[in-house]
């Protein structure tokens, strides 16, 4: 996971921060510059989740990631399934929670669950 | 998701339009419906265009039941009216935004609603129930008034309240408010419209300075926005006999 690093903002404010208009016209500029870039957004949660239903985040070929899609403790697992999606084109549903093989690693500490959608964007 | 889906999404927020994107989570197939008009390898699906539709007429993002579609709305911002270029606006318009309000200021008075005082907001100059005319506050519009003056807050907040904008404040005082009160009454306003103003403005947590009070109003605009339950709970009932378990 510390392979992921936030790109460089542009926004305005903090750089942390970005609302999903900005995620989605951030892929754009990320497409025209010629990056790959992958997008998951959350579709399903459950319980007391970070994110809500909705929520996008983006990342490039490099790992450049800018949006969210929990507190941050599934974003590394996430990136490297959009890395995946970016290779062959094809989308991912992913299921993070409690009850999940993973848990320890990429579980929710909020004891929620949360269902993520992977999608390259095409050029 | 294609590209010209892509486009679409963003060209239909820039111009601030609601909009509904389906997804077929297994296939990865794709449909937007922006105003009457769909595009995508999903359309011409009814399931999808049904889906779409219900979505942009609730609000609401989700998966469909039984299926494997997925649907999300963009909804145009939220918008924020304040009224009164004032300090607690310096505060508050800044704060808004970065909730996701569009907000726009009104201020007839040229040395307080100056480019500097308020860069990057849009800033109207009009007498403010003119100026809130135009901008025709729809349910989706909160409607902030903060001058102090009767005559900058009154004519305002009449054209406000009588429009559906979610949230109606006005700041000032208890006193403040019951001498507004009866000018809205005498200006021919019933009670239950005057009822729908926030008065004193913001939840009461204590806030002193303009930042603070600025961070009640926003928390108290989020709870009407959400229906957040009221923050005091009527006391639980006793229970029937004592010693009863709990």
């Amino acid at each position: 996971m510390s392979e992921s690093r936030m790109s460089e903002s542009r926004m305005t404010g903090s750089p942390h921060y970005a609302d999903a208009n900005e995620v989605l016209a951030e892929a754009r500029r990320w497409l025209d510059e010629g990056r790959s870039v992958a997008m998951a957004t959350v579709v399903a949660t459950w319980g007391s989740s970070p994110r809500p239903v909705g929520s996008q985040l983006i990342v490039d070929e490099r790992q450049n990631m800018l949006g969210s899609v929990s507190g941050g403790c599934i974003e590394g697992a996430v990136v490297q399934e959009a890395g995946s999606a970016m290779k062959d084109g094809k989308p991912r549903l992913l299921t993070f929670g409690v009850s999940d093989e993973d848990a320890w690693s990429v579980g929710l500490a909020c004891g929620g669950s949360v269902q993520v959608y992977v999608e390259k964007l095409e050029g | 998701m294609k590209r010209e889906i892509l486009d679409r999404l963003l060209e239909g927020q820039k111009a601030k339009r609601p909009l509904a994107l389906v997804t077929d989570l297994e296939s990865g197939r794709q449909l937007l419906l922006d105003g009457g008009e769909t595009l995508g390898e999903l359309a011409g699906d009814a399931a999808a265009e049904a889906a779409a539709a219900r979505a942009l007429d609730s609000e609401k993002s989700g998966r469909l039941p039984e299926s494997s579609l997925f649907v999300q709305v963009f909804m145009p911002p939220l918008r924020l009216v304040v009224v009164g270029a004032v300090h607690i606006a310096q505060a508050l318009v800044p704060m808004a935004s970065l909730a996701g309000y569009d907000v726009t200021v009104i201020d007839p008075r040229q040395a307080w609603a100056s480019d500097a005082r308020f860069p990057d907001v849009k800033i109207a100059d009009g007498w403010p129930d003119e100026a809130l005319e135009a901008l025709a506050p729809d349910r989706r519009t909160a409607v902030v008034t903060l001058t102090h003056d009767p005559k900058l807050d009154d004519p305002a907040l009449i054209t406000a309240l009588n429009g559906p904008a979610f949230y109606i404040a006005a700041l000032g005082s208890t006193r403040t408010h019951a001498k507004r009160r009866e000018r809205l009454l005498a200006a021919g306003l019933g009670e239950a419209q005057i009822a729908r103003i926030a008065a004193p403005a913001g939840l009461a947590i204590g806030a002193r300075s303009p930042a603070e009070i600025a961070v009640s109003i926003l928390a108290q605009m989020t709870a009407a926005l959400r229906g957040a339950p009221p923050l005091v709970k009527a006391a639980p009932p006793q229970p029937a006999r004592e010693g009863a378990p709990a």
